[in-house]
């Protein structure tokens, strides 16, 4: 595994600590009833390191993303975030969740709450900081977002663009140590989609460990080190974005890869 | 007509006074007994969500008169002969409070179950994935969103459990009803004393309906 080169990326992309495994998943499996939608999955994600997960729709990307936080229940297998098992009985997933920021493909901005208070909310809730900190720091991120004017707006009078970069400035305000994002521009127009992958693109380069689901191909391959192929269940191929998606080895990354690009 | 506002007026009042006493006592435990057993409809727990629903099950499987009469007879009977050894007397404002708020708390908790459930799955998970516990997504995010959804039809329960006050006339309690049919004894003039009555219904319901709808509109604002 290779650091990615950082062509058309502002900042130097932070190196990839290999000797630090912040997500390790071992035989991974989940089903919904009689449906087995991960059939053994094995992945180590590192410290700083970006995983951008790629493959059709139903071959489980999403479930896997949600089983990481435990936002699905894995029907067996091991994942451990940072040594924690995740799926253990006694493990304080609260706890957990609060490193792991994670972005939904619907936002899920909370529509009874203003900007400043969507992200001060559960820092100050679970007693991160006082409410002052929660601000200063949510304000400092608002502006990191190019958002800082939008403080005292309700969702519903933000764009999807701007709801997106709301959100993952909500989950950064956690000073999460992982993020995952469940195809954050699907639900974005086109016009949107880039300003919230600029902001995943900068995230990226400051060095945060980041597993990504998208469809957005020039994402994976500016910005990940590695890319995962998944389909029916199964990790087919992964590799640098080089070896995945220029030169993939499987016939069914190569049709994919035919329907996409 | 005119003699009986005169003569009466002061006493039909206060019964209205009493019915609005015993609609407020009710709908006060109605909406904690509703909040509980709403929650307990949508938690992830099985025995719990069980429970919920044999309770609204059965309180709304049971006339209101029937619930009057068991609460108000039937309960101490319980106790002072068939078990025996307690002394437990219901007052008729205490057995109609508990049958109010028995009543009209299954219906506000099927309100609330339906409300919680009204709100976006992804609320929940956004909140979760954050960190914070499932009471704190509760009380922050879901129950504040779900109460915008509730207030018509929570509104409308009240409007009915006031109305429903008139059925515990039956236990003898004092208020509207009972009243109007003394006044009626009294005089003999029946048609005036329950328009009367009606009337007073009437003007109670319409002032709590009119400001029902200006609430809904004030908390719809920013939506």
């Amino acid at each position: 595994m290779s650091v990615a080169e950082n062509d058309g990326m502002n900042g130097t992309k932070a190196r990839v600590d290999e000797d630090t495994v912040r997500i390790r998943v071992r035989d991974l499996r989940k089903t919904f009833g009689d449906l087995e939608v991960l059939k053994s999955i094995s992945l180590d994600v590192h410290q700083g390191e970006v995983v951008v997960v790629i493959g059709p729709s139903g071959s489980g990307k999403s479930t896997f993303l949600r089983c990481l936080n435990r936002l699905e229940d894995a029907t067996s297998g091991v994942i451990e975030i940072d040594g924690v098992d995740v799926n253990g009985r006694k493990v304080n997933l609260n706890k957990v969740r609060e490193n792991i920021g994670m972005v939904f493909q619907h936002f899920n901005l909370f529509n009874n709450l203003n900007v400043i208070r969507n992200m001060t909310l559960a820092p100050v809730q679970l007693s991160k900081c006082s409410p002052a900190e929660a601000t200063e720091r949510a304000m400092k991120l608002l502006e990191r977002v190019g958002l800082a004017d939008k403080a005292e707006s309700y969702p519903h009078q933000l764009s999807g663009g701007q709801k997106q970069r709301v959100a993952i400035a909500r989950a950064l305000c956690m000073q999460p140590r992982i993020m995952l994002f469940d195809e954050p521009t699907s639900a974005l127009d086109p016009e949107m989609v880039g300003e919230v992958l600029q902001v995943m693109k900068d995230l990226a380069a400051d060095g945060m460990t980041m597993v990504v689901v998208t469809h957005e191909m020039g994402f994976a391959r500016e910005v990940a080190d590695r890319v995962v192929f998944m389909d029916g269940g199964y990790i087919i191929e992964e590799g640098t974005p080089e070896e995945v998606l220029l030169h993939p080895k499987e016939q069914r990354t190569i049709d994919f890869l035919n329907k996409v690009l | 007509m005119l003699r009986i506002i005169t003569d009466y007026g002061g006493l039909l009042l206060f019964a209205m006074g009493r019915t609005l006493l015993l609609a407020l006592l009710g709908l006060f435990f109605a909406c904690i007994i509703g909040l509980f057993f709403g929650i307990m409809s949508v938690v992830h727990n099985r025995p719990c969500n069980v429970i919920s629903q044999i309770f609204v099950d059965v309180i709304r499987g049971v006339p209101m008169i029937v619930l009057a009469f068991f609460v108000y007879f039937g309960v101490p009977y319980l106790f002072n002969t068939i078990i025996g050894g307690f002394s437990v007397t219901l007052t008729a404002l205490q057995a109609g409070t508990i049958c109010l708020a028995l009543n009209c708390g299954a219906y506000m908790s099927e309100i609330i179950r339906a409300g919680i459930q009204s709100v976006d799955i992804g609320q929940m998970e956004a909140a979760r994935s954050l960190g914070l516990t499932y009471a704190m997504a509760m009380r922050r995010v879901i129950l504040p969103q779900a109460i915008r959804t509730m207030i018509p039809s929570i509104i409308n329960q009240f409007i009915i459990t006031l109305k429903d006050t008139s059925i515990l006339s039956v236990i003898g309690f004092p208020e509207l009803v009972n009243t109007a049919k003394n006044v009626q004894a009294n005089t003999f003039m029946s048609f005036q004393t329950w328009a009367i009555v009606g009337v007073m219904y009437l003007i109670v319901i319409t002032i709590l309906s009119r400001s029902a709808k200006m609430m809904e509109r004030r908390l719809n604002v920013g939506r």
